[in-house]
């Protein structure tokens, strides 16, 4: 059962920001330790919590703020997305489908149905660490501990990429489709909001922060906006999982060309469960660039692909995520 | 806690719809919907496994679409509109006759779908949510609409029939 705490109702997005503010004055050391955080959809948290790996004082619910769930799209702006739109709404919204197809994808790929219909996308993309040793009963180094014990440890869902001290990967599946199309996060505090690139806002969790993003203990996100794609832009998202539906990705790619023509004017391969966060396949990007789709067909996607792979460095059980990434990034491009 | 909070720690009272009867429940914060279902209104029909969204045995329909009600604080659900396996089967207008059972279970029976059964109401509650969004469902979109509902005895195929014969019957019903 989970430890006693109190629940409010928060009214305005500016209501949550000050009760986080108030409540997180003290600024813990460990994210865990907030005594005051946010409840959306409540899928990943109460299960935190259930295991005790955080045990707040007060829940603020989101959900009783008006407007955060809708989807509003202008050619002008381009697609506004308030934090509580649910994984099943990204999903089924038409739009969305045509425009950012790679972004319903993710969406559907994400979860169960009973998941879908209760998560929120500005909560997909706070998901703690699914790493069997964060979740479980260690004191690891993300935990604040001082060890990562994955690392030598029961590793095959961690990462092969960019491995720092914590080698968990981000568990999103919208985070890739979300930095292929250059969405921006749009984050309130109590005294100021920002505005940062969902690109930078997963991080590499660093001893001074021992977190998978760049979200402070008073702040919650406002809202997602992806700019209108350039004509002839086409999206897809692919998902390796351990059975076909309702996992957390081994590999994931999200792929997104706009096409000049014949010509690939512009390439953005994102992938999930290889880094601590999404990872840009910036050699692949590099590599198909400028060129045709000819060449795309004769091999360059494959070359492109074992390319992108090349930095990796497998663990003891992980080595099949390398060639994994290689073929999801191949059948995305051969795709688009 | 801090003082400057509004304090919200203790019981409170919330009426919510179940089954289409008002029940109210009075319930502290950490209560899921689960334990209120179960302990407080003695409906134990969604059944407790995993307690963490990972199995479906605890599936129900709030609003109009299946969630997982360990997952789901009883507190949030204050005026909301909830349905369980409870509510499915409906008195037939007959003076002296029992139950009917939906569509659903009808099927269930028919496709022989369940051996320890301990899955079911979840089954159930994920098909018909997939159902009412969905009347004419292919075999894929069945096997996706439980997806979020494991059955360790292994009954899938009899499942995925009983929703396809369901969607028939409901079909027919019109």
């Amino acid at each position: 059962m989970m430890k006693p705490f109190d629940h409010v109702d928060a009214n305005s997005a500016a209501r949550a920001a000050a009760l986080l503010g108030e409540g997180n004055q003290a600024a813990p050391s460990r994210p865990e330790d907030r005594p005051v955080r946010l409840i959306a959809g409540g899928t990943d948290l109460l299960t935190v919590m259930k295991d005790d790996i955080v045990s707040p004082q007060t829940l603020v619910n989101i959900k009783t703020v008006p407007d955060l769930d809708r989807i509003q799209f202008d050619v002008a702006t381009g697609l506004h997305l308030g934090p509580l739109v649910s994984l099943t709404d990204l999903e089924h919204d038409t739009l969305i489908n045509d425009r950012y197809t790679a972004l319903a994808q993710a969406a559907h790929l994400s979860a169960s149905p009973q998941l879908r219909n209760m998560a929120t996308i500005g909560g997909n993309l706070l998901q703690q660490s699914r790493c069997w040793y964060y979740r479980g009963p260690f004191h690891c180094w993300l935990k604040g501990g001082d060890e990562c014990y994955a690392r030598e440890g029961e590793n095959k869902y961690h990462a092969i990429l960019d491995q720092g001290q914590c080698i968990t990967v981000n568990p999103s599946d919208p985070a890739q489709a979300l930095i292929a199309f250059d969405a921006t996060l749009h984050i309130l505090g109590p005294s100021a909001q920002r505005d940062l690139k969902v690109e930078q806002f997963f991080i590499n969790p660093t001893p001074q922060r021992r977190a998978l993003n760049q979200l402070d203990d008073d702040e919650l996100i406002t809202a997602i906006t992806l700019p209108t794609p350039p004509p002839d832009t086409h999206s897809v998202y692919l998902k390796m999982m351990d059975r076909q539906t309702w996992g957390f990705a081994l590999v994931s790619v999200a792929a997104r060309i706009t096409w000049d023509g014949d010509r690939i004017a512009r390439a953005d391969i994102i992938m999930g469960g290889v880094a601590p966060t999404p990872y840009r396949a910036t050699i692949a990007e590099q590599e198909i660039t400028g060129r045709s789709r000819s060449d795309l067909h004769s091999g360059l996607a494959d070359r492109a692909a074992h390319k992108a792979m090349r930095d990796a460095h497998p663990l003891e059980h992980n080595a099949y995520k390398a060639p994994l990434g290689a073929a999801l990034i191949k059948r995305a491009l051969l795709a688009l | 806690m801090p003082s400057n909070l509004p304090a919200g720690h203790s019981r409170r009272t919330i009426t919510m719809t179940v089954n289409d009867e008002q029940h109210t429940v009075y319930v502290e914060p950490r209560r899921t919907l689960l334990d209120a279902l179960r302990e407080d209104l003695g409906l134990t029909g969604a059944k407790k496994v995993c307690d963490l969204g990972q199995c479906g045995a605890c599936t129900v329909i709030k609003g109009n679409r299946a969630i997982y009600s360990c997952l789901t604080l009883a507190v949030e659900c204050a005026g909301q509109s909830i349905q369980t396996i409870e509510g499915l089967a409906q008195a037939d207008p007959a003076p002296g006759s029992q139950l009917r059972l939906h569509a659903i279970q009808q099927a269930f029976i028919e496709c022989d779908a369940y051996q320890c059964g301990y899955c079911t109401p979840g089954q159930i509650m994920a098909i018909k949510a997939l159902l009412e969004h969905n009347p004419n469902p292919t075999l894929d979109e069945v096997k996706m609409g439980v997806s979020g509902n494991l059955c360790r005895c292994g009954a899938y195929p009899n499942i995925f029939r009983a929703a396809l014969r369901a969607a028939e019957l409901l079909r027919t019903a019109g």
